[in-house]
């Protein structure tokens, strides 16, 4: 479904500000898997979606989806194959216009759109009817601009509007950080029900140990632009929330070692 | 009487402009400083082509396209070529002044003695008076020919609101809008958003050659330096009508723009009849203007502060 070969990204190349985001991530997704990505501040997850997304374009390596090679498609271009929800809830819908216009929007994503009328009767009752499954009382406002909705309803929203069209690829960025502990819950039960119902291959960045423990099927962990642990089947199942904090324990106790080896070394040689 | 009948058609008229603007800083965020070489563009299009006997119909169409196509140039510099937005709108501005010059070939085409949409719709007028040339309103002596232009444009203007309000809610213009308003958000459902900017700042010029098309056939001449200073004078038109609607729902800001600009020329025409120099006229509306986008920040800020103290 989605082959990351060796792609490498490097942000401000050449400068004191040079960040190695990427450095040679291979992944391979199969169709209707749903893996979750967790690392430290920095190790190139949210990079890793993006690249996907297209955001940017990649230095090195290349990207596969849905049997299509998408390494040079742009971000709209891709758009066509991947639904997206953001971890800012402002970012996924536009404020200005009403609950009903954000989703008709969605309901055309990679579609041609030309002078067709956009809110269509029977488009309208299809809407009331998916809005109203969200159990947040949207469906009487469905002329409501979104700006005046808060952000866990922002959110279970641009979720609808992600997988109104079946999209090839899922890419849940952090989608649940920005919203407080109640939100939260609430758009993660509605992303597994989604994600369940249409068997959607799903690639999810978290923060939360308890999320990565108890969602997906597959958990990778990066750190500094590499996939340093891949967990699958039934490993991925006994994994509890303490065995990934173990992990970064690890990873952390690792890099002071080398930060102070480094220190030695140049106290006593240079 | 005659003279407000007048100020109402300048003013209408003009409200073609505030649409452009309209689109284009409002809908765009885009500050498109072409809408002053467009309006002239299309003044000069249009008068060009009506001495040369091209239908006033026609030649209105062509001076549309010519601001589309000015418009369009304006919004390629910005999303091909990565120019900043104010900077694109200048180049084409100022490139479009000798471009107006070479269309006219002089910098002032008269229009007197041809045929014109202002003529046209005062002979429709006069003939739907049985050949009177002026009637009685209120006590008023009206002149047929005014109030029969005024009429056309009223129509004109009408007709265009409504396909504008139409358009954007179309699939192709909600996308227009998402765009400016957000655009991480409409390139992840798939929209070309470079494609999206170009557009609607065509349509945006279009709109404003449309209106410096019809402006020329009203007063009667195209002149290569009327289009100084219009884009203040749009945006000042827009601020006015959001003032009088109060809210942003689509269909009421855009029958605010017009209403603001028919407001907007009838608060000149006042301070211009109580002795306000037509020199200081530019300066006035860009004080206007700047007092119009500062004082809602400085209102806020002073809440603020009386908020904290509280």
């Amino acid at each position: 479904m989605l082959e990351v070969r060796a792609v490498s990204k490097t942000f401000s190349p050449g400068t004191p500000n040079q960040v190695r985001s990427l450095r040679g991530v291979s992944l391979e997704l199969a169709e209707g898997s749903w893996v979750i990505i967790i690392g430290t501040n920095g190790s190139g997850k949210s990079t890793l979606l993006n690249a996907v997304a297209g955001t940017f374009p990649v230095d090195d390596g290349n990207i596969r989806l849905a049997g299509r090679d998408v390494t040079r498609w742009p971000e709209h271009a891709r758009a066509t194959l991947i639904g997206r929800v953001f971890q800012n809830p402002f970012s996924g819908t536009s404020p200005g216009l009403s609950i009903q216009e954000n989703l008709s929007l969605a309901a055309r994503r990679g579609l041609a759109r030309g002078l067709g009328w956009g809110l269509k009767l029977s488009l309208l009752a299809r809407m009331r009817d998916e809005v109203g499954r969200l159990n947040m009382g949207l469906e009487d406002r469905m002329e409501n601009a979104i700006g005046s909705l808060s952000g866990g309803q922002r959110q279970a929203l641009t979720l609808l509007m992600a997988t109104w069209l079946r999209p090839e690829l899922l890419l849940l960025d952090e989608h649940t950080a920005a919203l407080d502990p109640k939100s939260a819950d609430l758009v993660i039960a509605l992303t597994e029900q989604v994600i369940m119902r249409d068997n959607l291959t799903t690639l999810m960045v978290t923060h939360s140990m308890h999320q990565a423990a108890n969602l997906g099927d597959r958990l990778i962990m990066m750190h500094r632009g590499q996939i340093i642990h891949d967990f699958q089947g039934a490993e991925k199942r006994r994994l509890r929330p303490d065995d990934l904090l173990a992990r970064f324990e690890e990873v952390r106790r690792a890099e002071q070692l080398d930060e102070s080896a480094a220190q030695m070394l140049a106290e006593q040689y240079v | 009487m005659n003279l407000l009948i007048g100020t109402f058609t300048i003013g209408c008229i003009l409200s073609l402009l505030a649409l452009g603007v309209f689109i284009s800083f409002r809908i765009f965020a885009f500050p498109d400083i072409t809408a002053d070489g467009s309006i002239t563009l299309g003044a000069s299009v249009a008068a060009t082509l009506i001495v040369h006997g091209t239908s006033p119909t026609l030649a209105s169409v062509a001076a549309f396209v010519a601001g589309m196509l000015a418009g369009a140039c304006t919004g390629t510099l910005y999303t091909r070529f990565k120019i900043n937005s104010l900077l694109s709108g200048i180049l084409v501005m100022t490139s479009l002044y000798s471009i107006n010059l070479h269309i006219m070939g002089k910098s002032n085409v008269p229009l007197l003695s041809v045929t014109t949409l202002a003529t046209q719709s005062e002979r429709i007028g006069i003939r739907l008076m049985r050949g009177a040339t002026s009637f009685n309103l209120a006590g008023w002596e009206v002149s047929v020919r005014d109030a029969a232009v005024l009429g056309a444009v009223a129509v004109a203007v009408a007709l265009t609101g409504v396909l504008l309000y139409l358009f954007l809610r179309t699939n192709l213009g909600m996308a227009m809008r998402a765009t400016g308003d957000n655009v991480q958000m409409i390139r992840a459902l798939g929209v070309n958003d470079a494609n999206m900017i170009v557009f609607g700042v065509a349509i945006s010029n279009g709109l404003v050659a449309l209106s410096g098309a019809l402006l020329a056939q009203y007063q009667g001449f195209a002149d290569v330096g009327m289009g100084i200073g219009m884009v203040v004078w749009g945006l000042a038109s827009v601020i006015i009508g959001e003032a009088l609607v109060g809210t942003n729902q689509l269909g009421l800001t855009i029958v605010g723009a017009v209403m603001g600009s028919v407001l907007f020329r009838l608060l000149v025409a006042v301070a211009l009849r109580w002795g306000l120099s037509p020199n200081d006229l530019k300066l006035i509306t860009a004080v206007f203007v700047f007092c119009a986008l500062v004082v809602p920040q400085f209102l806020r800020k002073k809440r603020l502060v009386g908020s904290a103290h509280a």
